[in-house]
């Protein structure tokens, strides 16, 4: 070809395959706090609507799916909804995600999975079950369900109060963050699995390898623990987490009959993570 | 990811086909290749349904010349029933490569399947006195309509939509399975079986057949091994948690019971739902919700659990 160099065959070519860098264009999803702004409603998202916990809004989600659902409140809340009433939800997933601002939220009925996940600030009452991954990646606010919960409830929760009243599935809290998720019934295998940080409360019992591979955090368990999880060690309960138990439990009406003095406290050993600098012999006893 | 469902009905008979179409319908994001039915009928006396298929839906599509293969292949079956004094006392086309066959025969079972399904590209889907099982490409609706499954009436059920992971899209890898050769056992499966090679050389070994690549057929075979070794269905159920790797959830239906089970991480989903009148159990809530539409109370069974009612 006249006027095409080597070099620009080659540049075409390298294009081609993919070797070449390109300048993205787009909305950036990064939000910028103003310190200059706290003492005017702290840490609110920029685009957080102004809402007023006296306004209230409901409406039947029963002929409703996902995607609409979820709409609706987002479009009542930016017209200023402050306590908005679901009714019906009929156990579909994803409801009541993604909400990153102050507001009351009341599920009159049951979620199918990921029930209120990547949420930062609502106060959410489910009066029904939750399916799988409830609150997953909560930052902060409170979620409080009346029956029971399937598995990974809570799975890598940062922040806030996760409360199921009835019993959950397994996994619940895995890699919990931070926060505190609180049982009323009882809980499967491997509850609290990979915990960093963070506090949960089982008020009945406990399935295998509660607690496995968990690097921090503590667990509370009211009633039976079938077996401990790698490097899950029990403590002695202290006056401080009798205290912290009681308000706690106290403050969702689910302190029980005989008090809190039963609970046994779990935390981690500390010897998995710093795995990699124990003697081979040291290494055997860990496991 | 595949989806399974089952009911029982504790006050007798009800209309199982469309409610199993229903909560199988609710499911189809789960799985949208294939939907399978077991469904539990009024047990005919000293009689048995034959549901059997002759070619692949996809066949059907491949020239002309399948149609008279079709046409040959149910000819030499009827011949072969006749040989082995099987009194066929009605038939039924469900659809052009699927057929069911209310039979009398006092015979061999075994031999009864093996002779017919040694025609090419026959497979008995279901035997039994109740069962009738019905699988093919397709969402449950559309299933459904094709067998003429809305009316059916029956005491309980199983079924399943598959999202083909590991084999083909076909009905032979469909689901539920018939745990051939014994009457009236069928079993849906959701999730996958690690050691399935090793087991099904084992058990091809002490000569099962078997019809797919499907790891959810092998349960059905360990079942209906299991059953003649003498265990109950509570007994095989717990067996096949310790012995089968992998992650699952599976319901077994027989002509009389129905049962679940779990892995030992319960890594595979079920929600279950019990009344004095209805046990319903699904991988997800909204699909009992189908039949159900009133706020109820369900639960999770934990890891390795095994459950087992009488139907």
């Amino acid at each position: 070809m006249a006027g095409v160099t080597t070099q620009e065959v080659q540049e075409q070519k390298s294009h081609d395959l993919g070797m070449h860098t390109e300048s993205l264009s787009g909305r950036t999803q990064q939000r910028f706090f103003d310190i200059e702004k706290l003492g005017e409603g702290g840490f609110g998202y920029p685009d957080a609507p102004d809402v007023d916990f006296n306004k209230r809004a409901e409406f039947d989600a029963a002929e409703m799916d996902t995607k609409d659902i979820n709409l609706e409140i987002r479009n009542l809340t930016k017209q200023g909804y402050g306590t908005i009433v679901v009714k019906n939800p009929g156990a579909k997933h994803s409801l009541g995600v993604g909400l990153l601002h102050r507001l009351n939220l009341i599920f009159e009925g049951s979620l199918g999975y990921f029930g209120c996940g990547l949420t930062d600030g609502p106060n959410v009452r489910i009066h029904g079950r939750v399916g799988w991954a409830c609150g997953e990646n909560m930052m902060a606010g409170t979620i409080v369900i009346e029956k029971n919960a399937g598995s990974q409830f809570g799975a890598a929760i940062r922040g806030g109060d996760l409360v199921c009243k009835g019993s959950v599935g397994s996994r619940t809290g895995i890699d919990q963050k931070g926060g505190t998720i609180i049982v009323g019934g009882n809980t499967g295998s491997f509850t609290g699995f990979m915990m960093q940080r963070g506090r949960m409360i089982i008020c009945g019992n406990a399935g295998k390898n509660l607690g496995d591979s968990m690097y921090d955090g503590t667990l509370y368990v009211g009633g039976e623990i079938e077996d401990y999880g790698v490097d899950a060690v029990p403590e002695p309960l202290g006056n401080l987490d009798k205290a912290w138990l009681a308000r706690k439990l106290k403050m969702y009406d689910m302190l029980p009959a005989n008090g809190v003095d039963h609970f046994t406290k779990v935390v981690s050993g500390k010897q998995l993570w710093n795995y990699d600098n124990l003697e081979p012999n040291e290494k055997k006893l860990v496991l | 990811m595949c989806g399974i469902a089952g009911l029982i009905h504790r006050d007798g008979a009800a209309n199982i086909g469309r409610e199993m179409t229903d909560m199988l319908q609710a499911l189809k994001h789960r799985g949208p290749d294939s939907t399978g039915f077991a469904l539990y009928g009024e047990p005919g006396r000293n009689e048995f349904v034959m549901r059997f298929k002759v070619a692949e839906q996809e066949d059907m599509d491949k020239g002309f010349e399948i149609h008279d293969a079709v046409k040959q292949r149910r000819a030499t079956v009827e011949e072969r029933l006749k040989n082995l004094g099987v009194n066929v006392i009605d038939r039924e086309d469900a659809t052009e490569y699927a057929y069911r066959y209310r039979i009398q025969h006092d015979g061999d079972m075994k031999k009864l399947a093996d002779f017919i399904e040694d025609i090419e590209g026959t497979e008995i889907m279901s035997m039994g006195n109740a069962l009738e099982l019905v699988k093919d490409l397709g969402d449950a609706t559309v299933v459904s309509e094709q067998y003429g499954l809305g009316k059916f009436r029956g005491t309980h059920g199983i079924g399943h939509t598959r999202m083909a992971t590991e084999s083909d899209v076909d009905i032979r890898s469909a689901h539920p399975y018939w745990a051939y050769p014994y009457n009236d056992i069928a079993v849906v499966h959701n999730g996958q079986i690690t050691n399935y090679w090793m087991m099904r050389r084992e058990f091809e070994r002490r000569g099962h057949r078997f019809m797919s690549s499907c790891d959810s057929e092998l349960l059905a075979v360990y079942t209906a091994y299991n059953l003649d070794q003498g265990a109950s269905l509570e007994d095989s159920l717990k067996q096949s948690v310790e012995e089968i790797d992998g992650v699952f959830s599976y319901l077994v239906a027989t002509k009389d019971e129905l049962g679940l089970a779990k892995d030992c991480m319960a890594a595979k989903p079920m929600v279950l739902y019990e009344t004095d009148d209805l046990v319903a159990m699904a991988s997800e809530e909204m699909s009992i919700r189908a039949i159900v539409p009133h706020e109820i109370d369900t639960w999770d069974p934990y890891n390795s659990e095994v459950r087992v009612w009488q139907a």
